[in-house]
């Protein structure tokens, strides 16, 4: 075993518990919550058995698992950010409209 | 009645002059929108008499604006003119516009239809042209001038535009809905004064990146 899988082994747990703790706290859904947990279960089955991925690779023309890997996390990254920025910009709208309604209900025409 | 709305963000410096040259031509219904400001500039305008509206947080001059709107018709307002708050406009310039209002919904500010304006080479030859491209694309009116922030409305213009672009990208947001809601318009040359450079180019890449965000 490389210590490399060690370390990533040690923060996917570490990743885990955070999300039992953040799911206890209210913080995120049930369904949030096995995603996570799901998710981590599976990159810590990637690191150990980085083999394993050979066979989805294969399936899907691509040479060497851990490309599919790389590729597939990008796709998901690419598209997490996407949607953090219509949130955020979506959130900046909402901000706007509380100001204006503060500055605009403190007037008395 | 006309309202004159000025979107202030720290321009301690120029309001008051700019306040009192509006005053000095006669417009009497004056509106500060202080875009969360960290300097004097809410009490200056205070001073100099004008009604002064705060954001608690800057929230951008596309912001600014809509609030300012928002109170004007609000108020019973029947023009509305957008007026900078740094000095570059001319407040002699506003006269003309509003006659044009008697026969369109929304006059625009330009710098381009008569000589007074002095406007850095680099900026008239390169960005104004690329900006008014990229306007085009966007909004499908042709305009010889692009994000002037001079522009009188009438009341059914005012009831009809709503900015919701928060920054600088309202200004091809407000060209858009004028087509959109088959608004008539008309340019009109202003005079711009230059102190600063005004928005740099990475200001017009903040615009049109907000543009593209805004498509999806």
């Amino acid at each position: 075993m490389y210590i490399i899988q060690i370390l990533l082994c040690l923060f996917f747990v570490f990743a885990i518990a955070k999300v039992v703790g953040r799911y206890r706290g209210g913080e995120l859904s049930s369904r949030g919550a096995i995603f996570w947990i799901l998710f981590w279960i599976a990159a810590g089955v990637i690191v150990l058995l980085p083999n394993s991925t050979f066979y989805f690779a294969r399936l899907v023309g691509i040479g060497r698992g851990a490309d599919l890997v790389i590729y597939v996390a990008l796709a998901g990254l690419f598209f997490m950010i996407f949607r953090l920025m219509v949130k955020i910009e979506k959130m900046n709208k909402d901000v706007t409209k509380l100001v204006r309604k503060i500055t605009l209900g403190d007037k008395k025409i | 009645m006309i309202f004159v709305v000025v979107p202030a963000y720290n321009e301690e410096k120029k309001i008051g002059r700019v306040i009192r040259g509006l005053f000095e031509q006669g417009y009497k219904n004056i509106v500060v929108v202080d875009d969360g400001s960290t300097d004097r500039t809410a009490e200056i305008a205070r001073q100099a008499g004008a009604v002064v509206l705060r954001h608690e947080v800057n929230r951008g001059q596309g912001a600014a604006l809509q609030t300012g709107n928002e109170h004007a018709l609000r108020a019973g307002a029947e023009i509305v003119v957008h007026f900078d708050a740094d000095g570059q406009f001319n407040p002699a310039d506003i006269r003309p516009a509003i006659e044009k209002l008697k026969d369109f919904d929304v006059v625009l500010g330009s710098r381009f239809l008569d000589s007074r304006s002095r406007i850095p080479w680099f900026k008239r030859h390169i960005v104004l042209p690329v900006s008014r491209w990229i306007n085009f694309v966007f909004t499908r009116l042709k305009l010889t001038d692009v994000h002037n922030g001079f522009r009188a409305l009438s009341r059914k213009a005012l009831e009809k535009l709503h900015i919701s672009h928060d920054g600088m990208a309202h200004n091809s947001e407000i060209i858009s809905q004028i087509r959109e809601h088959g608004l008539t318009f008309v340019e009109q040359p202003v005079e711009v004064t230059y102190y600063e450079y005004g928005q740099g180019i990475g200001g017009g890449v903040k615009i049109l990146w907000d543009l593209i965000v805004s498509k999806f």
